[in-house]
């Protein structure tokens, strides 16, 4: 099922008598292609939770629309938009088995939806069994471990084949092995069930590796929409090209000049045809290359091993975070105890953006 | 054994008080109990056996006060209970005046049992002077009126179970309020999303989530219930068996002090009695709701 949002705006009142409304989404608009699996990505509170109610029917809108495939379900109370929604700690009912709570929203059908008991049996042991907990029947939430809770509240939602599924924060509860493993699983049943998937997360890396979208968010305005490796290669301004990647991209104060990038005195790289003026200047830490003649000149720190990987921590007055850190294989020596170090950079890693606005340029 | 004997000494106040005020007289209502034509004055009795029981069992006042009691336990308890569960959940519902409306549901808690009493007096007592404002109000629509407080049996025990419910009701709704409160938003959410009508989410979700609450409540209630003697008196006044709305506690108090009293093998017997039904009642509420309550 495709989802439309369109011009989609809520708004809190603000508590006391001064405070202005809280903006928690801002004229959204965007488009979700059926069947896909959309990572909506975004800092704590940048109104990422709130779109998801907004779909789920769980808030109403100040203004906008959305659309479920042609129609407009935006006046539809929950109940009837059927939707599937996960909760960040799965609100699952503890009075009742895994059966009786996968059960419960096909119990709720009503008219010529309404299936016999046999039916909804068949239909629940199909949906446990897809997310792999079909031993489990018979045990109470409480017996469950936080791996195995989650399951239950993705074959909830999913039992009764909603045309939205939602998920709130599915993997934040989860331990980190227990989280990579759950997130292909989430690929995994999402490829299985041909289900159009929104999942709210505020971890990057997550949204990156399952999402054949994401949905980049910040203080409830879209930032940026594309498919993972597009958003990260592409990003369309400093918050986007921030908040994607670890470790964090490397900004640093910079200009255009003659037709060159200078960072400081140094012009690390040719930018041609590009506008003259002080700018941003962003690099990914695998955009560092060790060059003895690199134009790029940092002061050595310390070598970081990761394995296949080392990451050079290095210093620059013209930084703006605290150290430089750039990613750089393991197989290339790289002398810890030198006063600096030069890097050449690849050009295709390395972002530049407007010092006011922090839009590309 | 030295920390034990501190234990011990720890615990020495409340084993005096308990044994004293509580385990001592106990064993003793079991023995007056026992003790036939027991005499206060020479602390002398006539012999040992099950005389008493049979005396007040065949006693028409108190069967009369097991009638009464019995009567206000099954009317007033599940009335209250569910009435205050209405209430409860409307107040947990609404926004606007929740606190105004909180205040006057817990007002009668907080007032005064005889106050109550007379409030209840000039609703429903016909005075020389005046008739009472129920039966002013029910003449107005074109009734007869009844006289609530000395009239007809039925009328009285209206009045008795009116009251009981009235009392009882600003405590449960308190209790059942913060219960109600005390549950997740989320199951209620989850069940929306789940296509749940507000019935079903009742019967499945909240009833489930709160029955430990509901639970005590009745369990309480009726121990409260069957106890019930304090009320009639702001009512009745203090003679109920004239006014034939006795309870047992009430029969126990006039074995022992009122006008007839002086009969402490009696008043144990009944208490006894008593101590029986709500034993049985309680045993009886306990197996049922086993399978119902759902202790998270």
């Amino acid at each position: 099922m495709k989802v439309v949002l369109e011009n989609l705006t809520k708004r809190f009142p603000g508590r006391g008598k001064k405070d202005a409304d809280v903006i928690a989404v801002n004229r959204f608009n965007f488009e979700i292609p059926d069947g896909q699996l959309i990572g909506l990505l975004g800092p704590s509170g940048c109104g990422k939770s709130t779109t998801l109610n907004l779909i789920s029917g769980l808030e109403t809108p100040t203004e906008g629309r959305i659309l479920f495939g042609d129609q407009d379900v935006t006046a539809l109370p929950p109940e009837e938009r059927g939707v599937g929604l996960v909760f960040q700690n799965y609100a699952l009912y503890p009075h009742m088995t895994v059966e009786e709570n996968i059960v419960f929203p096909l119990e709720n059908l009503r008219g010529e939806k309404r299936m016999s008991k046999e039916a909804m049996h068949q239909k629940a042991a199909e949906a446990a069994k897809l997310v792999q907990i079909d031993h489990l029947m018979e045990r109470k939430p409480r017996e469950l471990s936080g791996g195995q809770q989650q399951r239950v509240a993705i074959a909830r939602a999913l039992v009764k084949i909603p045309r939205v599924l939602l998920l709130d924060e599915p993997l934040s509860n989860l331990d980190a092995r227990l989280r990579l493993q759950t997130r292909e699983e989430l690929r995994r049943i999402q490829r299985e069930t041909g289900v159009t998937t929104i999942f709210v997360t505020h971890d990057q890396e997550e949204a990156m590796s399952i999402s054949d979208l994401i949905v980049v968010m910040k203080d409830g305005i879209l930032q940026q929409i594309g498919k993972p490796q597009e958003v990260y290669d592409e990003p369309v301004n400093l918050f986007v090209a921030q908040f994607l990647g670890t470790p964090q991209i490397n900004v640093f104060e910079g200009e255009i000049r003659g037709g060159k990038v200078m960072i400081g005195k140094e012009a690390v790289l040719d930018a041609p045809g590009k506008r003259e003026g002080e700018v941003w200047v962003a690099i990914r830490p695998e955009g560092f290359m060790p060059d003895p003649d690199g134009p790029f000149t940092c002061r050595m720190d310390r070598i970081e091993v990761m394995g296949r990987d080392v990451s050079v921590v290095s210093t620059h007055e013209k930084m703006t975070g605290r150290n430089i850190r750039s990613i750089i294989s393991a197989e290339i020596p790289v002398d810890s105890r030198a006063e600096t170090i030069r890097f050449r950079l690849r050009p295709n890693k390395v972002f530049l953006f407007d010092r006011e606005s922090e839009a590309r340029v | 054994m030295k920390s034990n004997l501190k234990a011990w000494l720890y615990l020495l106040p409340a084993i005096l008080f308990l044994g004293v005020f509580m385990v001592y007289p106990l064993i003793d209502v079991c023995v007056y109990s026992l003790e036939e034509n027991y005499n206060f004055a020479r602390q002398s009795f006539t012999g040992v056996g099950l005389e008493n029981f049979r005396h007040v069992l065949s006693d028409p006042y108190f069967v009369q006060a097991l009638k009464n009691t019995f009567l206000i336990v099954i009317i007033t308890v599940p009335l209250s209970t569910g009435l205050s569960l209405l209430i409860a959940l409307g107040l947990s519902s609404i926004r606007a005046l929740k606190n105004l409306y909180q205040t006057v549901f817990f007002l009668p808690y907080v007032t005064n049992t005889l106050a109550v009493g007379l409030v209840f007096m000039i609703l429903f007592r016909n005075t020389e002077y005046t008739k009472a404002m129920v039966n002013l109000l029910i003449e107005k629509f074109g009734g007869t009126g009844v006289d609530f407080i000395e009239g007809p049996y039925w009328a009285k025990m209206f009045v008795m179970c009116f009251y009981t419910i009235w009392v009882v009701m600003p405590f449960k709704i308190l209790i059942l309020t913060s219960a109600l409160a005390s549950v997740n938003q989320n199951y209620y959410q989850a069940a929306r999303v789940d296509g749940a009508s507000s019935a079903r989410i009742f019967r499945k979700i909240t009833l489930p989530m709160i029955s430990p609450t509901v639970f005590y409540l009745v369990i309480t209630g009726f121990i409260g219930a069957f106890k019930a003697y304090s009320d009639e008196v702001a009512l009745f006044g203090t003679n109920l068996n004239a006014a034939g709305m006795n309870t047992i506690v009430g029969y126990v108090y006039d074995m022992l002090y009122g006008d007839s009293g002086g009969f402490p093998g009696y008043a144990a017997a009944a208490a006894l009695i008593l101590f029986a039904i709500v034993f049985t009642i309680t045993y009886i509420n306990l197996m049922m709701s086993r399978n119902k309550v759902q202790y998270i």
